[in-house]
């Protein structure tokens, strides 16, 4: 195999503390996670040639969001560098990660520190969350299409998905209702994630409605907390005492036209895309996944992430999901371990790929997924999304 | 001032102008191509479709359908929940998609296949292009 994602393995990852208004800098929680991941990597600040993230300094998309710069960053740890990047344009938030295998496998870098902060809680404060566009002025760019009507926020734009798709399909509540109640469930597992109190369906039915058919517990929960991850060339695996996660795959596609509003198919979006790509850059298959860990700012979007890679056929994500037995940790397909970001906290797409790498590497404590050989990581949705696939490597 | 509740204003530059003041006559106008016929949104240099420069600004009916829709009740803003936001489809072109509101029916009879027309809402200097439903 000469593809150049397995030229990279994640040799390390590390996560600061997680929760709700920390009130710690964005790069406080960043050297925390950035120096348990070196160290988990066997390796020291020096050995660190490369710097990646997600969206990179300065972001216009609300406070927290944003987390530190890779200058930041560099000068914080006074790295010296071979390559670094960072922004917000991409296969979503793994644009970050793939960015660094790439350039792993170009040759450019041996070691890549790859993280994402969030200090969307405590910026927040104890206001409600914030919709885009509020605070009044003209809007420009692609925002002027939605916001001007009141759509505010992602969770009303994806509304209008789930909506769709119920539509088309017969999609239920009820059926939708079990990506949030199986997440709490596994939340419970998780010292780390945010709400650990069992939710039944009857508490998700009965929650304040956001934006139909989105409850409260259709909404991911914002949070403090920076994740961090070592890419390094795959030869490194050798030098290390613990099992780690070769890179098997990235899906990267995206065909449809990127909006909102005028993608072909509103009940898919950009997962499709990402997905089909995923499988077509490697020999395994959906049926040898063992944990799938899928992005959830909405419940919605994990039912997208399920169909677009071909855990089931377009439009039986509900009848997939229903009972919630299938995406239990001793289902068929193992969905969101540590909670999602529905109970585990917004860590904003890599949440899931230090929760895939624990799994891979038999690290998971209470939740752990016998025998996990094979992780599905998807982040995004609406119109951007990526995937990525992952095996063990002991 | 207008009374009418808050809405965000679009910038108005020389691409978008047409679009958010169309209504002023009572017309809903997207950009249009002269060699192919294809309507363009949003606004743009050249035809996707056959590469033609020749766009310009033409009236269209008005009709459309609703391609999906949601009840927003969370208080972004916090002076007209709740309110319908849709996704609606203009009859002249598949896939010619405009994010709006539906308005002058109550949030629950909205549907998805529901006949809407449009109808402007005027927030100086815009006039935003909202839809209400064709009686059957």
């Amino acid at each position: 195999m000469t593809d150049f994602e397995r030229r990279s393995i994640i040799s390390g990852i590390g996560q600061s503390a997680v929760g709700r208004r920390l009130n710690r800098t964005g790069l406080d929680l960043t050297i925390e996670a950035a120096l348990l991941a070196i160290d988990d990597a066997g390796l020291t600040v020096g050995d660190i040639d490369g710097l990646a993230t997600y969206p990179g300094g300065g972001s216009p998309a609300g406070a927290g969001f944003s987390g530190p710069g890779t200058p930041e960053v560099q000068d914080a740890l006074r790295l010296e560098l071979n390559w670094h990047s960072g922004g917000i344009e991409g296969p979503a938030q793994l644009a970050a990660v793939v960015n660094a295998v790439m350039a792993v496998g170009a040759g450019l870098a041996r070691h890549v520190l790859v993280y994402r902060t969030v200090t969307e809680a405590t910026e927040q404060g104890t206001g409600g969350r914030q919709g885009i566009g509020t605070g009044g002025g003209g809007i420009s760019g692609s925002m002027q299409w939605n916001i001007p009507f009141r759509a505010y926020s992602a969770a009303n734009w994806l509304a209008m998905n789930a909506q769709r798709h119920f539509h088309e399909f017969g999609t239920t509540r009820e059926q939708l209702g079990q990506i949030a109640v199986t997440a709490r469930r596994h939340a419970g597992l998780n010292p780390k994630a945010v709400y650990r109190d069992p939710m039944s369906l009857d508490d998700y039915l009965s929650a304040r409605m956001i934006s139909t058919p989105f409850g409260l517990y259709d909404c991911d929960v914002p949070v403090d907390g920076s994740t961090a991850l070592i890419v390094s060339r795959a030869e490194h695996a050798a030098d290390l005492d613990h099992p780690v996660a070769r890179v098997e795959a990235v899906g990267t596609a995206l065909r449809g036209r990127p909006s909102w509003d005028q993608f072909d198919d509103l009940t898919t979006m950009a997962a499709r895309d990402a997905g089909a790509h995923l499988w077509s850059r490697t020999d395994l298959t959906p049926a040898d996944v063992d944990v799938a860990e899928l992005y959830d700012g909405f419940s919605f979007l994990a039912m997208t992430w399920i169909e677009a890679l071909g855990f089931c056929a377009r439009g039986e994500g509900g009848p997939f999901v229903e009972g919630g037995h299938r995406i239990s940790l001793d289902g068929e397909l193992p969905l969101n371990t540590n909670g999602g970001q529905l109970s585990g906290g917004r860590l904003h797409g890599f949440g899931f790929l230090h929760e895939a790498c624990l799994q891979l590497r038999g690290e998971a404590g209470e939740r752990q997924v016998a025998g996990a050989e094979v992780a599905v990581v998807g982040n995004g949705g609406g119109p951007i999304a990526g995937a990525m696939l992952f095996t063990r490597e002991a | 001032m207008s009374d009418l509740p808050f809405r965000v204003q679009p910038q108005l530059d020389d691409t978008n102008r047409f679009f958010w003041t169309s209504g002023e006559d009572g017309e809903l106008r997207f950009l249009r191509c002269g060699g192919c016929g294809y309507f363009l949104h949003p606004p743009g240099p050249r035809c996707p479709v056959c590469g033609g420069p020749e766009l310009t600004p033409e009236p269209v009916s008005g009709r459309a359908v609703v391609s999906t829709f949601t009840v927003n009740h969370q208080p972004w803003v916090g002076e007209a929940e709740p309110y319908v936001i849709a996704i609606v489809e203009l009859v002249e072109q598949e896939g010619l998609r405009l994010t709006t509101n539906i308005v002058g029916c109550p949030v629950d009879e909205v549907r998805i296949g529901m006949d809407v027309q449009v109808t402007f809402e005027h927030q100086p200097p815009v006039w935003f292009p909202l839809f209400e439903r064709v009686p059957a």
